[in-house]
């Protein structure tokens, strides 16, 4: 039972306001929020919490706050459940869940919330139930067009990104094929997966987390059957063998409750009829062995000159994605220590970046595109990739202080965007890498939501 | 919040609803409209533009209908008298034949919580739960709840209650749950009032004797619930009560599939069922354990950091009870760079808690990472876990701490420093280990709670450690720098201590100690303590041994620092609540200050020892906790106790011990003041504990 709910931009302006059931006592509940949770100490966990007779439960989804205050002791499973499911229904119908769409289409989300709850209490979250009773429209900042998107080359040349759609296209209202010029019957099935890697200094990989999830948004008209294919060869658990090789495996498996899965055992085939808007079909995890290998190596090498302080961090990349995929937006973190006095870039960077330690401590590279597979690189080059090198920290004259300084280091993160294909084994990438010996911790952390977009007819 | 421009921003919207040209432009008028309820979201007070959107709500546009009506249920509390003349519209569209617009106004009606619209609202009610639209019987039920709860505290109608009753076999399935909820909503307050009980009791059986109906309908329906509704059914099951064991199995084999939902909620729903009707039955509890670990792990490493945060909660709760359940799991536990700051701790609680055997070194390795982490909390709470798990195994983890030492990092040595102090008092054989750790580690601490643990690690077990009088050498001569009062009581103690072992190295110094704590000191805590001392020093070296030599550890203790396992039966209530999300003790004082703002005279009878605990000096809190009755005292932090209830409960109190101070004469205050002090205590502290 809810007895508010609102929305907050990240800076606390209440975007969405609905009080169900009348008994904020005349209080700014939303303030009293963004006043609680701007004022929390270290060791308090933000998610659920009290304050004036009532528990506040949030969630944070693109930069909003989505926040429902209740009085009583309730599931924290079903309300944070709920609360990702409206975070999901409302990026259905307004196309993305932004700050600018939120206050775009505020009439529109009254709309939902007041059909979704009704005094507190959930009545349905079903897109195609709401679909009859909503009627706004939703308000997109600009028409969709494929042509802003940079699929079209130099000259009309067609290119590579051409032939798949782009990362946007799925994000638009699904009511908003009621307006006729944008009818199409277009699917989207996207798998996102988030793996990490903990390697050991000999390069072993101690630690092999991945999650995925299948999903789906569906623009067709509602009770079309859909029949999705996963490989013969796709096992669950540890023991099962299926195919001649390695096969594809998981070790647990979901799905949603309205995927058939009478072919599935038989020929991996799930059968559904989705409703309109975005559907989480499967979910799966493995951990531990993989059966292909990590698509990013990293090979650190670390020289300490003791009597200088001086440190050079070499790193090399090497990216073992196959030819036809490639990996945009890659991000490397080197969180460096607190003692870091200067620093200098000289690698592939012109002119070579230099200067005081940044404030955060950290320093980032961001590749705007893959270095594989960038124009005028040949093929076995592109392969391989150096990153470049860093030196630091340079005064830190004692012995004993220079080794603390470095025990303290951060952990290096790497992220990545998954390499866009069609297959769905292809896994995205993230690795964290510890070296033990040297006091040197490295991490290689996977970036945020990554997607495949791949259209089908 | 207002902002400047306010006013002329109301009249301008004003102006634009009145004018004529607007409104017969439906876009623009509902543009209009729209821009009303952006401002209402944003705090401003539109409320003067009531009677305008009164007029407004008579329209065939139904999107104009809907934002009007969210106004008018936002503003009608304080504008009654104008939103009665919204009623006649509502009562119209009540009946009118598009069943949409008929839920719409029916919810609206009965959302506009302003004294006096019940008399309006009942016939459309009543109306709406024989309605032949599903729709409309759904607001139509709740509409119930919401006319109840606006009458406050009236009786319950009992024809609407049959009412709801018989639309429990409703062909809707969210019908059914939404009466389930109206009446849970009507019948809570009903138990409360004294005339009504047997009416309410009556009520009560029927629910009771519904739910075994209930069950068979129920169970082929729940599949057509959707996964809101499954929960909450399962929540509503809890209250029965099966009348044998095999209707009782019955009800687990028919609940099972819903074990294997997707959605958390009923997971974590169905397994508190299962664990409440099972109570009597631990191996099918256990039974339910395994079978949630799954979900559970899913949702530890899930997506959403505020799900994988209260699964991991969840997990805690459950590791209560079975420590070895997730132990194969412990790879799940460890922590990855991008999460946030508060699921870290409680990984690492985690990681604490399911170490065994097998997993300890690599667990401990994972922990040993953190120790280092930039984040100086986590770093702190990565040390302590290391030091909690030494409990169990000692040595690997002195190992490591003593490492950690090396590194000569303020905000770790003084971490590793506490836990050696709570180490060495709980498991005497690590002491030799500790204290060569302590040789080479050199006093670059600067917070309180780190020098308190050296100097106390160095006079106790000073004998040990060649250096310790040099170091405490190093304290007193830095005293008169020293700014916490704690520290310099722990030094005067330490140095004590040591000099019993080692005087001829420590009696210069502690003398010089004792002369500053007496002559120059400010603080009077600390000049009473140095006082102390020295007259104890005078009293022989003998006497001070007594005192002072007490035991340097104590094992026991350990043991009852490592909770023993909690059978499942004294949390399975709890699971699937707030209360592992905010843990056991926050829940504790929230459900208190709830408690106590209900019913006034009735404070919690332990507050009074909120207090007490001041008053008990430190050596004395030792003694207290010696004494069998410890159960009887405890210590609620952030208690408020208003000056008045004290005096009521102190006076209220049968007095222990009385004391008569002879006096005679003219006395100067002090030393009335200093006489009162020294008899205080005993009387005071037995008062309490009578309590």
């Amino acid at each position: 039972m809810i007895s508010q709910f609102f929305i907050l931009s990240s800076k606390g302006d209440p975007l969405i306001y609905k009080d169900f059931r009348g008994d904020s006592g005349g209080l700014d509940v939303a303030e009293l929020f963004y006043r609680k949770l701007t004022g929390l100490s270290g060791d308090e966990s933000p998610v659920v919490m009290f304050q004036d007779d009532r528990h506040f439960i949030h969630i944070r989804h693109s930069g909003l706050y989505l926040v429902a205050t209740t009085s009583e002791n309730v599931s924290p499973f079903s309300l944070l459940e709920l609360l990702s499911r409206l975070a999901t229904l409302l990026g259905d119908y307004c196309g993305s869940l932004s700050e600018g769409t939120i206050s775009r289409n505020v009439a529109l989300v009254y709309e939902l919330l007041d059909e979704v709850l009704d005094y507190g209490y959930v009545q349905t979250t079903s897109t195609e139930m709401l679909r009859n009773f909503i009627q706004t429209e939703a308000v997109v900042s600009k028409p969709f067009s494929l042509f802003d998107l940079s699929s079209v080359g130099l000259f009309g040349a067609e290119t590579q990104q051409s032939k798949v759609a782009p990362s946007s296209a799925a994000s638009r209202p699904v009511l908003s094929s009621r307006s006729d010029q944008s009818q199409k019957n277009e699917v989207f099935l996207d798998v996102v997966e988030r793996l990490s890697v903990l390697i050991a200094s000999d390069g072993s990989p101690l630690k092999v987390d991945v999650q995925g999830e299948l999903r789906l948004k569906s623009f067709l008209p509602s009770g079309s059957e859909m029949r999705i294919g996963l490989t013969e060869e796709f096992c669950v658990g540890k023991s099962e063998l299926r195919g001649y090789g390695p096969g594809i495996r998981v070790d647990e498996v979901s799905f949603h409750s309205s995927v058939n899965l009478d072919e599935f055992e038989s020929h991996r085939i799930l059968r559904l009829q989705p409703h309109q808007g975005e559907l989480t079909v499967m979910r799966y995890q493995l951990s531990d062995d993989l059966p292909s290998p990590l698509p990013f190596r990293l090979f650190p090498s670390v020289q300490w000159d003791r009597g200088s302080g001086r440190l050079q961090v070499y790193l090399k990349l090497r990216c073992d994605l196959p030819p036809k995929s490639q990996a945009v937006n890659i991000r490397l973190h080197l969180p460096l220590p607190r003692g870091v006095v200067r620093w200098t870039f000289p690698a592939y960077q012109d002119p070579p970046a230099t200067g005081l330690p940044p404030q955060p401590l950290c320093w980032g590279w961001a590749l705007q595109a893959s270095p594989l597979n960038s124009p005028g690189t040949h093929a076995p080059a592109s392969r391989f990739a150096s990153l470049g090198w860093l030196s630091g920290p340079v005064a830190t004259p004692t012995p004993t202080s220079g080794y603390a300084t470095l025990a303290t280091a951060r952990p290096m993160s790497f992220g990545s965007e998954a390499p866009q294909t069609r297959t769905w084994q292809q896994r995205k990438k993230a690795s964290k890498w510890e070296e033990d010996n040297i006091f040197f911790l490295g991490v290689l952390a996977y970036g945020s939501g990554c997607r495949q977009r791949t259209p089908e007819s | 919040m207002p902002y400047l421009g306010s006013e002329d921003v109301v009249k301008e919207l004003k102006k634009a609803l009145c004018n004529p040209h607007i409104q017969a432009d439906r876009l623009r008028y509902r543009n209009v409209i729209q821009r009303v309820i952006r401002h209402m979201t944003q705090g401003l007070d539109m409320s003067c533009v009531f009677m305008e959107m009164v007029k407004a709500s008579a329209t065939v546009d139904i999107v104009q209908k809907k934002l009007v009506y969210l106004y008018m249920c936002t503003y009608a509390p304080l504008k009654p008298d104008l939103a009665l003349l919204a009623i006649n519209t509502l009562c119209k569209d009540c009946s009118d034949p598009n069943p949409m617009v008929r839920g719409l106004a029916l919810r609206s009606m009965c959302s506009l919580r302003m004294p006096g619209v019940q008399e309006y609202i009942q016939q459309p009610i009543l109306n709406g739960l024989r309605d032949k639209a599903s729709y409309v019987r759904r607001v139509a039920v709740l509409g119930c709840a919401k006319m109840h709860n606006l009458h406050g505290d009236s009786e319950v109608d009992g024809a609407l209650v049959n009412e709801l009753y018989s639309l429990l076999r409703d062909q809707d399935p969210i019908v059914v749950v939404n009466c389930l909820r109206s009446l849970e909503e009507i019948l809570k307050y009903e138990g409360g009032v004294v005339i009504n009980k047997p009416i309410a009791h009556h009520l009560l059986n029927r629910f009771g004797c519904l739910s075994a109906l209930f069950l068979t309908i129920s169970i082929s329906w729940m599949s057509k619930l959707d996964q809101w509704g499954q929960a909450e059914v399962l929540n509503y099951l809890l209250r029965y009560q099966p009348h044998s064991e095999e209707e009782l199995f019955d009800i687990l084999n028919l609940l099972d599939s819903f074990l294997k939902s997707s959605s958390p909620g009923v997971v974590t729903g169905a397994t508190k069922l299962f664990l409440i009707l099972a109570k009597k039955f631990p191996h099918v509890q256990t039974d339910v354990l395994v079978r949630v670990k799954g979900p559970l792990l899913a949702a530890c490493s899930s997506e959403s950091r505020e799900l994988c945060f209260v699964a991991l909660c969840h997990v805690r709760q459950i590791l209560h009870s079975l420590p070895g359940h997730f132990s194969s799991h412990y790879k799940k536990f460890f922590c990855s760079y991008w999460e946030p700051h508060y699921i870290k701790l409680q990984k690492v609680e985690v990681l604490c808690e399911l170490v065994n055997d097998e997993n300890v070194q690599q667990v401990l390795e994972e922990l040993q990472g953190y120790c280092t982490d930039v984040s100086i909390d986590f770093a702190q709470a990565a040390i302590f876990a290391i030091g909690g798990i030494a409990r169990t195994y000692t040595d690997q983890c002195v190992q490591i701490l003593t490492e950690l030492l090396g590194l000569r990092q303020e905000h770790i040595t003084t971490v590793v420093l506490q836990t050696f102090r709570d180490l060495v008092w709980l498991c005497p054989q690590c002491t030799e280990a500790v204290c060569q750790a302590l040789l080479s580690c050199e006093e670059n601490i600067q917070d309180s709670e780190g020098k308190q643990a050296l100097i106390w690690l160095l006079g106790v077990h000073g004998e040990r450690i060649p250096n310790a009088p040099y170091v405490l050498e190093d304290f007193v001569e830095s005293v008169k720098s020293e700014t916490f009062p704690a520290v310099k009581m722990e030094l005067l103690t330490a140095l004590l201590r040591l000099f019993l072992s080692r005087p001829a190295e420590c009696q210069d110094m502690l003398g010089r100690l004792l002369y500053y704590c007496i002559e120059e000191e400010k603080d009077m805590a600390v000049r009473d303590r140095g006082l102390f001392y020295y007259r104890l020093l005078l009293l022989g070296i003998d006497e001070v041994k007594q005192i002072l030599c007490s035991p340097k550890s104590d094992p026991s203790l350990g043991l009852l620092e490592d909770q023993p396992e909690r059978p499942v039966n004294s949390w399975a209530s709890d699971f699937n609540t707030l209360v592992p999300v905010y843990g056991k003790a926050h829940w504790a004082t929230i459900f208190k200050r709830q408690g106590t703002e209900q019913c006034g005279p009735e404070l919690p009878r332990t507050a009074s020892f909120a207090p007490s605990g001041h008053l008990i000096s430190e050596e004395n809190k030792e003694r207290v906790q010696e004494l069998p009755d410890t159960e009887a005292l405890m210590l609620i932090p952030n208690c408020q106790l208003t000056a008045e209830y004290f005096e009521k409960t102190w006076l209220s109190l049968k007095v222990a011990h009385q004391q008569v101070l002879p006096w005679q004469g003219e006395v100067h205050p002090d030393t009335l003041q200093m006489a009162l002090q020294n008899c205080c205590w005993s009387p005071r502290t037995q008062k309490c504990r009578s309590l």
